[in-house]
């Protein structure tokens, strides 16, 4: 299935939103950091695990999402987050730690929770995955339509909890996909170092459809998410769904990624002009509209992480709330 | 006053096993959102008999035998809880929780929290602990200390059957993580000799509740409080009589369930008889102990007339051989040791 201009449309404003807020986010984060870097300082304190050249993996799935389906994400969510409908308001001030925040700023990036779109974060690597086929599990037991997908890095392939989970998910047939987003980096370690068979050729262990997207291309990554989705709705279990891409940046910001080859760095492609330039040529966007689109989105953007500056900070004493039930 | 155990017009005395799986049964019959999750709990009825009958009365879909992948099924539970189910899950022995920690402390005990609320955690461990039975160091822990240092986590150590089901029924009915958590060598199990008399009790037919948070206190005493939960409120219990025996009137405090702590028990029982003992099978270090004594420590260390006396594990993985387990875990006869401690003290 091929998406069709609509949602190309909605795909390449979604890979810019995530973008611009990245953006944002970048440059705030400098503030109060220099001249003497400290990471506990400035508007925006903590580890930044930024999604720079991801964006075609979240769109290229959510894209065939609805109101009935789950997402989970890992450490680096912000992507996945718009691409899922996350409330970017309210995420922008979360990730500012400000008392608007979705969890009113107990949480921060890594840990992006919005239950009106049924999504979540963890930030310890593959630890959402039994969460996320739980929720497939919740779906299947209550009768309910809908699926779950679960974000993973390649380096997250080789938790114990991605061969459990895998392996339960196969064995209950459960409505859930698996989606390794392969950006070749584990902080700074390979695949090619870490992983001796890869996660996709590893579905065969789990008699589950597993599918290899090279390209980091929206198009491609929609037409192989279609037939994951289809076939996780139809029933017939789980799939693994590894998809290239590309980190553009450090793992966080701060990480020069002195460890990667220099030639490998200059040759990698940052998806978001070349799917504008492909919309234009293939005209489903004039460049009028285009810029429109561009506008719009910015606009959008620039007001939600202006909320997040003008909301007010929690009290400290709220951190003794929320607890328990 | 202590608290008399209502019957309820009962008059049937069950096993801590048989009373905990009956609140179990009410509740699924009642509500289609729980269900059960574990290693051999379909077939075989749980390691510990937990689940006997509930396949056949509920179901596979209801009643789920895993593979032995605690990381994963317990991932697995906390999504289905977040996601409106209400899962139970089985883990015979605690010891196991090494494989599970992850999923608990990191995400089950703090998704409530992270997420300002938004996702609760309907999720109730059923958890066998302890030793004395030589089962040696990776099969006899409790570290039910371990458990309760980490913030989100509700902990109830019932010790004896009426407790045991009135603590199951208030878990299931809680939307936050809670951990039932019973001592094997109290449960009532076939293979460990006849059932200890004083964990089998009368039990109501109706369902009841028992607060979190709320200490039983099993006999009153003036001179000394013997502070314990679990298999030492029966240690207590025996030491208790036998301080009788010499004059000694020992107040047996059951704290019942450790997150929360019903610190104001504590306190009022120490206020009144001055001397403290704290028995715990478990690790001395950073323990329930501690936090026991901590509470007289903060509040008002002036109560104290002698000082208090801890009994716990020696900081040692629990041995097998028999003479040396017996050294390293509590029982009646220390208690009464350190009892007479703190009297001679003052």
């Amino acid at each position: 299935m091929k998406p069709t201009p609509k949602q190309r449309i909605w795909m390449y404003e979604t890979m810019l939103k995530s973008r611009l807020f990245d953006d944002h986010l970048f440059n705030a984060y400098w503030e109060g950091k220099k001249p003497v870097f400290h990471m506990g300082k400035g508007p925006l304190p903590g580890e930044m695990h930024q999604s720079f050249g991801q964006e075609p993996t979240a769109v290229g799935v959510c894209a065939h999402l609805g109101k009935d389906d789950a997402v989970g994400a890992g450490h680096r969510p912000h992507h996945v987050a718009i691409a899922r409908g996350v409330n970017l308001k309210r995420m922008a001030a979360e990730i500012f730690g400000k008392k608007t925040g979705l969890s009113g700023g107990r949480g921060g990036h890594m840990h992006l929770y919005d239950n009106s779109v049924s999504f979540f974060c963890s930030g310890i690597i593959a630890e959402g995955m039994g969460p996320g086929a739980g929720m497939a599990l919740a779906r299947k037991m209550q009768g309910k339509p809908g699926i779950a997908v679960s974000y993973n890095g390649d380096g997250a392939v080789n938790q114990g909890a991605f061969h459990e989970v895998m392996n339960m998910a196969a064995l209950w047939k459960l409505p859930y996909i698996c989606v390794i987003e392969d950006n070749q980096y584990a902080v700074s370690v390979t695949p090619q170092e870490s992983t001796a068979v890869r996660a996709w050729k590893r579905a065969e262990a789990y008699a589950c459809p597993g599918e290899y997207v090279a390209g980091n291309d929206p198009d491609l990554i929609f037409e192989a998410a279609a037939r994951a989705v289809e076939h996780a709705r139809a029933g017939k279990g789980p799939s693994i769904l590894e998809l290239q891409t590309e980190r553009l940046h450090g793992h966080f910001i701060g990480d020069s990624a002195g460890y990667r080859p220099k030639d490998e760095v200059e040759a990698q492609k940052d998806p978001i002009p070349l799917y504008r330039k492909r919309l234009l040529d293939e005209k489903v966007l004039t460049a009028a509209d285009a810029d429109k689109l561009d506008a719009a989105v910015k606009k959008e953007v620039d007001e939600a992480i202006q909320f997040a500056r003008d909301s007010e900070y929690p009290q400290g004493t709220e951190a003794l709330e929320r607890v328990f039930a | 006053m202590a608290q008399p155990a209502p019957t309820g017009g009962s008059d049937r005395t069950l096993t801590m096993a048989r009373a905990g799986r009956e609140a179990v049964i009410a509740e699924m019959r009642k509500n289609p959102n729980i269900f059960v999750i574990g290693e051999d709990v379909a077939k075989l009825g749980g390691v510990f008999g937990t689940t006997v009958g509930m396949a056949e009365e509920f179901g596979a879909q209801r009643v789920i035998d895993t593979p032995i992948s605690e990381t994963g099924f317990i991932g697995i539970a906390t999504g289905a809880a977040m996601a409106g189910m209400r899962p139970i899950i089985e883990i015979a022995f605690v010891d196991f929780i090494g494989v599970c920690f992850n999923q608990i402390f990191n995400f089950a005990a703090k998704t409530h929290y992270m997420s300002g609320g938004q996702f609760k955690m309907p999720l109730t461990m059923m958890i066998g602990y302890g030793g004395g039975y030589n089962d040696a160091a990776q099969h006899s822990q409790s570290l039910i200390g371990t458990l309760a240092h980490v913030p989100g986590i509700r902990i109830v150590t019932p010790a004896d059957a009426r407790d045991a089901k009135g603590l199951m029924h208030t878990c299931l009915r809680d939307d936050n993580l809670t951990i039932w958590m019973v001592h094997k060598r109290i449960w009532g199990l076939g293979w460990l000799g006849l059932p200890l008399k004083t964990a089998l009790s009368v039990v109501p037919e109706e369902e009841y509740t028992i607060p979190f948070g709320q200490a039983r206190i099993w006999r009153e005493g003036k001179d000394v409080t013997l502070v314990g939960y679990g298999i030492t409120t029966h240690h207590n219990l025996a030491a208790a009589d036998k301080l009788a025996a010499e004059g000694i009137s020992a107040e047996v405090l059951d704290l019942r369930s450790i997150v929360p702590l019903d610190r104001d028990a504590i306190m009022k029982s120490v206020s009144k008889t001055g001397r403290l003992v704290v028995v715990d099978e478990d690790y001395m270090n950073c323990g329930v102990t501690a936090e026991v004594l901590a509470v007289v420590a903060e509040r008002n260390p002036k109560a104290l007339q002698a000082p208090a006396v801890r009994i716990a594990n020696p900081d040692v993985p629990i041995p097998f051989s028999r003479p040396m387990e017996d050294f390293a875990l509590p029982d009646a006869d220390k208690v009464v040791a350190a009892a007479k401690q703190t009297l001679k003290a003052s």
